[in-house]
């Protein structure tokens, strides 16, 4: 059995770790508060350039555009987008994973690290790290995904790459994240969303014509849907450390009330120990 | 005709906020085609919008803003642009406006390589924009 020193000097070290992680819970609380409105103030351009883009492709679906077609280069640009800081559960492995359980071949990926831990991770396991705008996650702003689209849209032109993914964690509410890997370019959209655009609106018109429309609307849209998952990562960051503190600081809880009961047994033990030491030395003096 | 006929929905959406949504009679802005202006049952048109003033007439006001690059989807009676940039007046530092305008004219002088000539070009725009818009609301 411990003995008691040891077993206070336990109880006050996990006692001070709760206090950190109980702090880091309501930190990243505010923060989180804070990227959920900002998300939902974001929602709308998404939808609208989304449901936009639906109805150019719903009109000039068989236009043969670069940005539609195939291209011949197997390399595929992955953005990653994780976190700077860990203590997020498994917040940050989750989008790894997404990279490494997905049939990509490793050669063939080239990756955008957002977030220091992605790119650690990911380094680690021999992928080819392109390039890291690990600040941006700090304060992520419209500038910065326009910069990355710039990036990597020129490069897809040069042929260098064909292909161009987005792996982030989507904010659904406060309790649910979802990693998702997203394909951006060649601009794969759902099949239903295209049928309604076609039966809502036949009548619109497009100036400049489609294909420069599309032109100029595509890198819009890349950037907004980089963009985008910038904001709902960064939510969603903050909602995986505000679990992942709130469940450590209720097992700090459980380990504290159970080394105070082995606590207050050893002292009663010593008591009765010392109790009866006296009572057997007065008999003996007897 | 009364005056609630004629009116149709605006929204101007940024990724940062709802800028601007509300009914108006006239709405005039720019694009890459050149400038055009709208009102009630326009022909359903989606177009790509160039740096400009933002004009919307309202019912018994008249309001300005700065636009700078996105695009606009309208339709019979609700228009919705969506603009990366877009400012009030009130909103726009127009010493650094008049900084980054010396800036550009510089470079636009200077005659670098082609893609800083595009960039130098389009900060130009902006920058004419920002101070124009600003000088129209006084």
């Amino acid at each position: 059995m411990a003995s008691m020193r040891d077993i206070k000097r336990r109880r006050t070290s996990i006692s001070s770790t709760q206090q950190i992680t109980k702090a880091m819970k309501l930190v990243s609380t505010v923060k989180l508060q804070k990227a959920k409105t900002h998300a939902e103030e974001t929602t709308p351009y998404f939808n609208h350039t989304y449901s936009t883009v639906c109805s150019i492709l719903a009109k000039a679906g068989t236009v043969n555009h670069p940005y539609l077609q195939k291209s011949e280069s197997q390399k595929k640009a992955v953005i990653t987008i994780t976190s700077n800081r860990g203590l997020a559960g498994g917040y940050n492995s989750n989008v790894v994973k997404l990279i490494t359980g997905s049939d990509f071949a490793k050669e063939d990926v080239l990756i955008y690290a957002i977030g220091k831990k992605g790119e650690e991770a990911l380094a680690h396991r021999d992928y080819e790290i392109a390039a890291e705008y690990n600040d941006v996650m700090e304060a992520p702003a419209y500038m910065d995904a326009q910069a990355i689209c710039t990036e990597l849209l020129k490069m897809y032109s040069a042929g260098e790459i064909g292909e161009i993914y987005l792996a982030y964690t989507h904010f659904k509410n406060t309790v649910v994240h979802v990693p998702t890997l997203l394909k951006l370019l060649p601009v794969e959209v759902d099949e239903a969303d295209i049928e309604e655009q076609k039966s809502s609106n036949l009548m619109m018109n497009f100036e400049p014509n489609e294909e420069e429309a599309l032109s100029l609307i595509i890198p819009k849209y890349i950037s907004s849907m980089i963009y985008g998952a910038l904001i709902e990562a960064v939510a969603s960051e903050n909602g995986a450390r505000m679990q992942a503190m709130d469940s450590a600081t209720s097992n700090a809880e459980d380990m504290i009330s159970d080394l105070t009961l082995k606590y207050n047994r050893a002292r009663q033990g010593s008591i009765t120990q010392e109790l009866t030491e006296i009572i057997a030395g007065a008999e003996a003096l007897a | 005709m009364a005056d609630t006929d004629n009116l149709f929905d605006v929204t101007i959406i940024t990724p940062e906020r709802e800028f601007y949504s509300g009914k108006v009679k006239m709405l005039e802005f720019n694009t890459t085609e050149g400038e055009i202006g709208i009102y009630k049952n326009h022909i359903p048109l989606t177009t790509v919008i160039a740096p400009g003033i933002v004009t919307l007439t309202e019912a018994d006001d008249v309001k300005c803003a700065a636009v700078h690059a996105g695009f606009a989807e309208i339709l019979g009676d609700a228009v919705t642009i969506l603009a990366e940039i877009a400012e009030w007046p009130p909103e726009i530092d127009v010493d650094r406006a008049k900084r980054a305008e010396d800036r550009a004219r510089g470079r636009i002088d200077g005659k670098d390589d082609s893609l800083d000539m595009l960039r130098a070009e389009i900060a130009l725009k902006k920058s004419l924009v920002r101070q124009d818009v600003v000088a129209r609301s006084k």
